[in-house]
């Protein structure tokens, strides 16, 4: 700050004897400790005792190190195999459906009156604001085989969606792809208004048609937005929980359970303590890689 | 007005918007329909829930029963709407469904209450005051967003239990409190506000906490709005942890409630809607009233979707 204060501010802004910086310094400690205290209660002490727990053989009666056993079990596990696949696949499809939904979505939005792009963007959100339990519940009764909405809309008989092992990973994934992405949608709608006009002037009147600019402005300055989102998307499918939860309970036959189902399933149906611990870290690993991913490509960008 | 001759060109541009148009309003129908279906459902009497073809259009008993003249294939669809699903469920579950409405405002509004004014007291310090370790600790909650929340499930179940919070609102509302964002947001914010109002009232002998609550706070209105909304709606859809230490019924929120409906009364879907309609209706007016700092909620990352 270039411009003077008067004395007296000085003073009171910048503290300078041992006494007043001291005062200072125990507001700001008085003002962060009840965040941090609820941060080292609730999760910096559960982080360490959950990777702990991940190698202890722990249940609701035993408790006893037992090294590396829990992964070793895990690997060895056909159902934790099954529940990586899963969240693969899942993740896979639903995340770059969302992303192109979003990005096309929003460039359709772009051209349209202020009040549409609002009307659009309320449209797409407000099932977001429902909780996704609530969701999946009505999406659980839409897959109804006699008499749910999508069997007796598209008129395709009595199919059973979510009882089929072959079908109800589909079913899920359905659902979750029929969701408008709307976050993406305005982050998107965000990002490209921010796009200058006249670069697309200029690119027009270079004579590059829509498709061409599309691709040569619009694509690469979405970039930081683009990369955003498919982190994001990609640790929100890396924890579906409650949809799976809801429309099938991770069957039939392990057909649709994915990690968080499974450690879900492992620590509070079997109360398998130390196993649901592995299962976590394993999980904590890889949104650890993908958030490791993100914090490089951003780091230049964020501000703290 | 000028008047042009219509090219081929305007013509293709004409077809454009039209197809751009109807794409937006489809995906609109697609988005929406769950809702929809859900509401139709709630309100749709028992034994029209389940029959071929679906009951979709809600008529009043006297354009129903009085008039003959109605094609066929909307006599086939309609139903007479009526609210007899809440009040079956409101009998067969005991009271319970407006029970867990209670506990669902109960705990969003605690949780929204208590973290705004941590974060926001936080996000001051962060902002505004120097102390050693301030970078260190900042930088320390903010590595936490890469940790899922299913890592800590079980030690707080288990610490949770231990403290005696198990089965209880507290046990609910205290580990949700361990989250940056709405640190980072609050700093983000009160780092834009004018430091020279702050210092003014220290120069008239407020102290720090006056100076917090009288003088940043206020300034700190929108950012506090988008916060507080961002929380209830979270805390009012939360599922998992609720799940995890809730057992007696009557206790439930209302997503933990509406998700054993479907295990009562497997195919009464009546029933289950009329509970999803009470778990989602409020924060669908909820949304209607507050659309702004939704939006602006979600532009800075913040919320699902």
């Amino acid at each position: 700050m270039a411009r003077a204060l008067p004395l007296e501010q000085i003073t009171a802004t910048r503290p300078s004897g041992r006494r007043t910086r001291w005062r200072e310094y125990r507001t700001g400690y008085l003002f962060v400790l009840p965040s941090l205290a609820m941060f080292v209660i609730f999760l910096f002490g559960p982080v360490i005792w959950s990777l702990l727990l991940a190698f202890q053989d722990a249940s609701l009666t035993r408790r006893e190190w037992n090294g590396l056993d829990n992964f070793r079990t895990l690997i060895g596990d056909r159902v934790f195999r099954k529940s990586l696949v899963n969240t693969a696949i899942y993740t896979a499809v639903t995340v770059p459906v969302h992303m192109l939904v979003a990005l096309i979505l929003a460039g359709m939005m772009k051209p349209l009156a202020a009040r549409w792009q609002t009307f659009f963007r309320a449209a797409y959100y407000l099932p977001a604001v429902t909780s996704v339990v609530i969701l999946a519940t009505v999406w659980r009764w839409m897959f109804n085989p006699r008499f749910g909405a999508i069997n007796q809309l598209l008129d395709l008989g009595p199919v059973a969606w979510l009882s089929r092992p072959n079908l109800a990973l589909w079913a899920v994934i359905l659902s979750a792809v029929l969701t408008i992405p709307a976050a993406g949608v305005v982050m998107y709608s965000a990002a490209m208004g921010s796009i200058p006009e006249d670069l697309y002037e200029a690119a027009s009147l270079e004579g590059a048609g829509a498709v061409r600019q599309w691709w040569d402005i619009t694509i690469p300055l979405l970039k930081p937005t683009s990369l955003y989102l498919i982190v994001m998307y990609t640790i929100w499918a890396f924890e579906v929980f409650e949809r799976v939860y809801i429309m099938t309970g991770g069957g039939p036959a392990y057909a649709t359970t994915t990690i968080v189902q499974l450690i879900f399933d492992t620590g509070f149906r079997d109360w398998d303590y130390g196993i649901a611990s592995a299962q976590a870290i394993v999980l904590f690993v890889l949104v650890a890689m993908v958030s490791a991913v993100q914090f490089r490509l951003f780091r230049s960008e964020v501000e703290y | 007005m000028q008047l042009t001759r219509r090219t081929p060109h305007d013509v293709s541009r004409t077809f454009g918007k039209l197809l751009v148009v109807a794409i937006l309003i489809v995906t609109t129908a697609v988005s929406l329909f769950p809702l929809f279906w859900m509401l139709s459902t709630a309100i749709t009497p028992g034994s029209a829930t389940i029959k071929t073809p679906p009951s979709l259009i809600p008529l009043p008993t006297g354009l129903l029963e009085g008039g003959t003249d109605l094609p066929s294939w909307i006599r086939e669809r309609a139903y007479v709407p009526t609210l007899e699903n809440f009040r079956e469920l409101s009998k067969q579950t005991q009271g319970n469904i407006w029970r867990w409405l209670g506990n669902s405002a109960i705990v969003a509004i605690s949780i929204t209450v208590f973290h705004v004014l941590f974060d926001s007291m936080a996000g001051y310090a962060f902002a505004r005051k120097t102390f050693p370790g301030r970078n260190l600790i900042f930088g320390l909650l903010l590595s936490t967003l890469m940790i899922p929340v299913q890592v800590t499930l079980v030690p707080n179940f288990l610490l949770v239990s231990r403290l005696g919070l198990a089965d209880s609102y507290l046990g609910v509302i205290l580990p949700g409190f361990a989250d940056v964002f709405g640190i980072f947001l609050m700093k983000q914010y009160m780092q834009t506000l004018p430091r020279e109002i702050e210092d003014a009232a220290r120069v008239d002998g407020a102290n720090e906490w006056q100076v917090f609550w009288r003088i940043v706070l206020p300034l700190a209105k929108p950012a506090v709005a988008t916060l507080a909304i961002f929380m209830f709606m979270r805390s009012w859809n939360n599922f998992l942890w609720p799940l995890i230490v809730l057992r007696t019924g009557a206790k439930y929120t209302l997503p933990v409630g509406v998700a054993t409906l479907q295990g009562e009364f497997s195919t009464n879907f009546g029933l289950i809607m009329a509970g999803a309609a009470v778990a989602a209706v409020p924060m669908i007016v909820f949304f209607l009233l507050f659309q702004r700092y939704f939006l602006g909620g979600i532009r800075i990352g913040a919320l699902k979707g």
